[in-house]
C-alpha cells in the first residue's frame, strides 16, 4: 500500500521522527509535490532572476528561495554580483520596503499554495487602498487539489491514499478534497504535524484502504474544518483568478495555478517587466522531477549525496529544507 | 513552507494583532482573518492570521506541553 504525503513539513517531520521505518512493510509513505520551492518551474525562477538584473528594482523574496537554481544562476548567485535581494518574513514586509524606496520598483517573488496566497492577495489589497505604485509581485502560486487530481490519474505512480496538507486545509477545509475521495477513489485524511497526528492520520488511511472505502476525514480537528477559512479565500479569489501552470516535474495542470484579474493587473510583476528569458535546461542526471511525482526516491538518484548535497544542491528537492532530497540526506 | 505557528492574541488593533507565541511578542495581521477576538488562539503563518484554533483544544495542548517541561526539569 503506498500512501503520499504532499506537504513538505509533514515530509521533513516523517523523516526526522523514523515513522517510516517504524511501520509495516506493506505501507510504504511517499513524498509527492508538497513543497512550494521544489515544483517551481524553473523558467519562473529565471523570468525572476532576468528581473533582478534591471536598474533600481528590489527583489524581496521568503528565505527558501534564495539558492533554488535557475537554468543559469540563482538568487543567491545574483545577490553575490549585485542585486538587490532582500529576504522578508512576511509580504507585508515587502510593502513596507516599497514605502519607503518611492523611487525603486519592489517585486515579491510570489510561491507558495493556499496557506501563503491569501497573505499576498491582502498585501495587494493593501497597496491598492494605499494607492502604492512601485510594488509587484510575480504569481508563481500554486493549487493543491489539482496536483492531487493530476496524480490520481497519472499511469505512472499507483497511489491508495494522500496524507493531506494541515495548513492548506485550514484555508480549503476538508470539503476541497471530497471530489478527490469520491471521483478518484482516493482516501484522504487531513493531518497536522505532531508525530503522533501524523502516525493516527496514517492509521485512519489504512483502515480506509482495507474498507475499500474512500471519504475525507479530519485528524487535525484543532484547526481545520471543513469550510476552511471562507474570508481568506474571498480575499484570495477577489485579486487572483485560476489558471493553467506548469509543476517542476509534474507538467502543466490545467487551473492550478493563480494569476491577477485584470483589475489588479498593475502589480503584476510579469506584465511590468517584459523579459527574455533563456532556454531551461535540467540539470544532467537530476531526477528531482520523478521525486516529486513519487516515481522515484532520492536513492534511486544517482547524483543523491554523492554530487548533489544541501551545501552544493543540483536540484530544487535538495536545496529547500524541506525538500524530499534534503530531507532523506539528513535524516535517512 | 506553509508552517503555521500558534499564538495567543493579546491585543486588537484595527486590522492588527499583538500576539505571544510562549513569550515572544509578535505584531500580526488580521486581514485574512474574521471575528477574531483577543484571547483566541490562532496560527500565524508569514505574518497573518489564518485560522483560529479551538481555544480548550490549544489550552489543552499547552497544559501537556507545560507537564513535560516541568517532568524534564
Amino acid at each position: 500500500m503506498k500512501l503520499m504525503e504532499v506537504c513538505g513539513t509533514h515530509t521533513v517531520n516523517i523523516a526526522r521522527s523514523g515513522i517510516k521505518k517504524l511501520l509495516p512493510k506493506e505501507i510504504e509513505l511517499i513524498s509527492g509535490p508538497g513543497c512550494p520551492v521544489c515544483v517551481t518551474d524553473q523558467s519562473d525562477i529565471d523570468r525572476a532572476i532576468e528581473i533582478v538584473k534591471i536598474k533600481d528594482v528590489i527583489m524581496t523574496t521568503f528565505g527558501d528561495m534564495m539558492r533554488v537554481p535557475g537554468t543559469k544562476s540563482s538568487f543567491m548567485d545574483a545577490k553575490r554580483d549585485g542585486a538587490d535581494i532582500r529576504i522578508v518574513y512576511s509580504c507585508l514586509d515587502a510593502l513596507n520596503i516599497a514605502c519607503s524606496n518611492p523611487a525603486k520598483r519592489i517585486v515579491f517573488m510570489g510561491v507558495g499554495f493556499e496557506t501563503t496566497s491569501p497573505t499576498i492577495a491582502a498585501t495587494i489589497l493593501e497597496a491598492k487602498r494605499q494607492k502604492i505604485r512601485n510594488f509587484f509581485v510575480l504569481s508563481n502560486f500554486k493549487l493543491i487539489p489539482p496536483a492531487l487530481v493530476a496524480i490520481a490519474k497519472s499511469d505512472r505512480v499507483k497511489v491508495n491514499g494522500f496524507v493531506c496538507p494541515g495548513h492548506v486545509s485550514v484555508i480549503i477545509g476538508s470539503a476541497a478534497y471530497v471530489e478527490i475521495a469520491k471521483r478518484y477513489k482516493m482516501p484522504c485524511v487531513i493531518t497536522g504535524f505532531d508525530d503522533i497526528d501524523i502516525v493516527k492520520g496514517i492509521k485512519r488511511l489504512v483502515e480506509q484502504v482495507k474498507k475499500g472505502v474512500s471519504k475525507v476525514e479530519i485528524e487535525y480537528k484543532r484547526a481545520v474544518k471543513k469550510n476552511g477559512n471562507a474570508a481568506a479565500r474571498r480575499i484570495l479569489y477577489s485579486v487572483f483568478e485560476t489558471a493553467d501552470s506548469d509543476w517542476r516535474g509534474l507538467g502543466r495542470i490545467k487551473k492550478s495555478g493563480l494569476r491577477f484579474k485584470k483589475v489588479y493587473k498593475d502589480f503584476d510583476a510579469e506584465r511590468e517587466f517584459k523579459v527574455e528569458i533563456p532556454k531551461a535546461t535540467s540539470p544532467k542526471g537530476c531526477i528531482c522531477g520523478e521525486v516529486l511525482q513519487g516515481i522515484e526516491s532520492p536513492l534511486d538518484c544517482k547524483l543523491f549525496k554523492k554530487v548533489c548535497k544541501p551545501e552544493r544542491p543540483i536540484g530544487p528537492c535538495m536545496v529547500s529544507s524541506e525538500g524530499t532530497c534534503a530531507a532523506y540526506y539528513k535524516y535517512e | 513552507m506553509c508552517l503555521a505557528i500558534p499564538a495567543k492574541v493579546k491585543k486588537i488593533e484595527e486590522n492588527m494583532a499583538v500576539v505571544d507565541f510562549g513569550g515572544v511578542r509578535k505584531k500580526i495581521s488580521l486581514g485574512i482573518l474574521s471575528s477574531v477576538e483577543e484571547d483566541d488562539y490562532v496560527l500565524v503563518h508569514a505574518g497573518f492570521a489564518i485560522g483560529k484554533l479551538e481555544k480548550t483544544e490549544a489550552e489543552n495542548t499547552l497544559k501537556v506541553l507545560k507537564e513535560l517541561e516541568e517532568v524534564a526539569r
